[in-house]
């Protein structure tokens, strides 16, 4: 039987579009001059440029890095800019443009409270309580809402945009910045250090559950624009959050670089739950165009008996270099990863994690679903590394390739390193394809070929999308299936 | 007897340079069932194959006919909706594809195609677990992945199970009867006569070939017409007797 993968169909990337929309730029370039404008602009107290003048100078000393599974051509960092932001400043979403509500109306983001309001107590759709979700939207270099501010912070959250959190909580902001990712970690987290432009803040107080999930969506829109956000959660002892992060950009024909840094930090028992759909737009079926997606993504359990989870689903990007780790310090603290990481077309993804286990009888899981198709070229790359304090830790790795045409690649890079003799490690790894046989019995059933392609994939990632929320899940299986259809194999 | 629904005539399959039947006539009408017995490698199998619509076999020669429609040029799923269905010998395992749901999408799917409405969630759940009742499956079935880790007595009740649910007209038991004890056995077999029993829906436009090497399935769905395959022909056909026959005398 042929390669199994769907050739007649082309479904086009559906959030390709541009809006119109008067924006306030930087010219391209990169001096310390830059630097110094971003923070101007954005009105920061001192101790924020001083960070970032560091960073910058950290920067210049540093390069690119050449171990990923990944190929491009070089990224001119003079032709990007590193700013931009629509030019009409909000005092609240009523004075939004209307192209900017109906874009993020368009990518199915709610901006709005009053559809949830009336459901935040005990109402159901299909008879499953119905979630409201916080949503803050970044449009470039900006956060331009944030919803459910006043219901989050009666509770004592502060879920706000980090161009605020800056203001408002610089105390926590002094406290916490780069306590997870040092700014010198690698060559994309300082050059975010030096010029990131904004990004989300949340912290929830000691013995409080986040009662509705918080999330992010960021859009890029101008072209030749870089963005540069930078997350970071606090969740105190005893507390617990889920978070979700969405992205797109326009289809455009030049790549586009995001250098993102995240940051997690989970106190004395409590949880921090992360997941991103990634979506940003993956190139064109000939490789041309699509988003340059480098992201450091690091979280600390640093009190004892805390847990943090990364689920990640990567559809978009025309490279994706991303490892969502955990740094196990707290004893009996958990670390989770699980990730489904798609690569049609020319798109390459070397994706995975690190797992740092510091403190005693910690624990760490991980599972990776791979899946090439086309030109396809799909990395995993972990590391498991067990300090010598860390008695009695634990590791369960499982990763999982599926391949679907001739020209598509699955690699593994898988490191371990013990240093702790009490430890325990298990690791599993698979590579396959679609059978053939697999495929036959599915279409004596009565499905398609295509809609037996979609289930046994389906199938293959189900491990991670049930770590999902619900509503996430669903538009992940979606996305995956218009990407097997984009796939061109 | 009703009017036939499948005509096979002077069928010939190669695969690769192998020419593995070699001129096939079989005519099935509704309500009959008919047993295909054969040594090993006498081409039972591929017939099955062949009607499936696999890839792996090359119709060199001869017509099938189904329902007035030339069935060799449908595509394995079109075949399918339209109601061949093969209880296969080695069913796949799909890993993280649920059982149920996929059963429940499948028969969707198969009723979208024949313009019937939608099967509700409760109807679908009543009925699937009434089928796996009778074949004393276990209710856990239910949340498994699709053949994944089942055991070979297992596969065959949920190949019966989804034979059941989609109520196809042409039914191809392919060595159902491998691999099975005597207790599955007989309970695959009385649900796979409760699907031509009177009173089931379209009981009388349908037919069934049962495909086997041993005679003892046989007891329990008792064949209209048998025949014996042998070196890629049907050298033999007749009634019951002749698998009486075999059962003391073995094939030839």
């Amino acid at each position: 039987m042929s390669a199994p993968v769907a050739e007649d169909f082309k479904t086009d990337y559906k959030y390709g579009f541009v809006t119109d929309i008067e924006a306030e730029e930087l010219p391209p370039g990169l001096t310390e001059e830059t630097v110094r404008r971003i923070s101007a602009m954005k009105d920061e107290p001192d101790f924020m440029l001083d960070w970032r003048l560091k960073a910058f100078a950290a920067w210049k000393t540093m390069s690119e890095p050449q171990w990923a599974e990944v190929k491009y051509p070089a990224i001119d960092y003079q032709a990007i800019s590193y700013f931009s932001r629509p030019k009409k400043k909000l005092q609240s979403i009523d004075e939004a443009d209307p192209k900017l509500i109906e874009t993020f109306n368009r990518l199915g983001i709610p901006l709005g409270e009053q559809k949830f309001l009336a459901n935040v107590e005990g109402s159901n759709v299909n008879s499953r309580p119905a979630t409201p979700v916080a949503v803050d939207a970044v449009f470039d270099s900006v956060s331009v809402v944030t919803t459910y501010r006043d219901t989050l912070a009666k509770l004592g959250i502060i879920f706000c945009s980090f161009s605020e959190a800056v203001k408002e909580h610089p105390d926590l902001i002094k406290k916490y910045l780069g306590s997870v990712v040092p700014v010198k970690d690698n060559y994309f987290s300082a050059l975010n250090s030096a010029v990131f432009s904004d990004g989300s803040f949340v912290y929830i107080p000691p013995g409080v559950r986040c009662p509705m999930e918080l999330s992010t969506y960021f859009r890029i829109n101008s072209a030749n624009t870089g963005q540069f956000e930078r997350t970071l959660i606090i969740a105190d002892n005893d507390s617990y959050v889920s978070y979700l992060e969405g992205c797109t950009a326009p289809q455009r024909d030049e790549n586009q670089l995001h250098a993102a840094v995240v940051e997690l930090v989970a106190l004395d028992r409590a949880q921090i739950k992360y997941s991103t759909v990634q979506n940003w737009y993956p190139g064109d079926e000939n490789g041309r165009g699509g988003i340059f997606n480098f992201v450091t993504k690091r979280g600390l359990c640093k009190g004892v008996s805390s847990h943090i989870s990364w689920t990640q689903v990567e559809t978009g990007s025309a490279i994706t270099w991303k490892y969502p780790s955990c740094v196990l310090k707290g004893d009996n603290s958990k670390g989770e990863f699980y990730s489904v990481a798609f690569t049609g077309n020319y798109q390459q993804a070397d994706t995975g994690t690190k797992m740092i286990h510091l403190g005693r009888n910690t624990s760490s899981t991980i599972i990776s679903k791979g899946i090439s198709a086309g030109h396809g070229k799909n990395t995993y790359r972990g590391l498991v590394r067990i300090g010598a304090a860390a008695t009695k830790a634990r590791n369960y790795t499982r990763c999982d390739s599926l391949i679907l045409g001739a020209t598509a690649e699955a690699h593994t890079y898988p490191y371990i390193e013990v240093k702790n003799q009490s430890s325990q490690l298990e690791h599993e790894a698979t590579t396959s394809k679609v059978s053939d046989a697999q495929l036959y019995f599915l279409r004596q059933r009565g499905l398609t070929e295509e809609n037996a392609v979609h289930m046994v994939v389906n199938g293959f990632c189900k491990e991670v999308f049930r770590e999902l929320p619900m509503e996430f899940a669903v538009e992940a299986q979606k996305l995956l299936e218009i990407s097997l259809e984009d796939a061109n194999g | 007897m009703s009017k036939s629904i499948l005509e096979i005539r002077d069928l010939r399959v190669s695969t690769g340079d192998k020419e593995i039947l070699k001129g096939i006539n079989l005519t099935l009408a509704g309500g009959e069932i008919h047993a295909i017995m054969g040594p090993n490698g006498s081409g039972k199998s591929t017939l099955s194959h062949v009607l499936a619509g696999s890839p792996d076999f090359t119709v060199t020669g001869g017509s099938i006919t189904f329902d007035g429609k030339d069935l060799l040029e449908m595509p394995i799923e079109e075949r399918a909706r339209a109601g061949i269905f093969i209880a296969f010998q080695y069913p796949p395992e799909v890993p993280g594809v649920n059982n149920m749901q996929f059963l429940r999408t499948v028969l969707n799917t198969v009723r979208k195609a024949r313009n019937q409405a939608e099967i509700s969630a409760a109807e679908f759940l009543q009925r699937a677990k009434a089928a796996m009742a009778r074949l004393n499956m276990a209710p856990e079935m239910i949340k498994r992945s699709l053949n994944e880790g089942f055991s070979g007595g297992e596969k065959k009740k949920n190949e019966i199970l989804q034979m059941s649910m989609l109520e196809p007209t042409v039914m191809v038991l392919d060595e159902i009867d491998s691999g099975l004890d005597v207790d599955a056995l007989e309970l695959v077999a009385r649900e796979a006569v409760l699907t031509m029993t009177p009173g089931a829906a379209d009981a009388g436009r349908r037919a069934m070939v049962v495909i086997t090497h041993y005679s003892r399935i046989l007891k329990y769905i008792q064949p209209h017409h048998v025949h014996i395959l042998s070196g890629g022909k049907i050298i033999e056909s007749g009634g019951i007797e002749i698998v009486h026959r075999i059962e003391s005398q073995g094939y030839d």
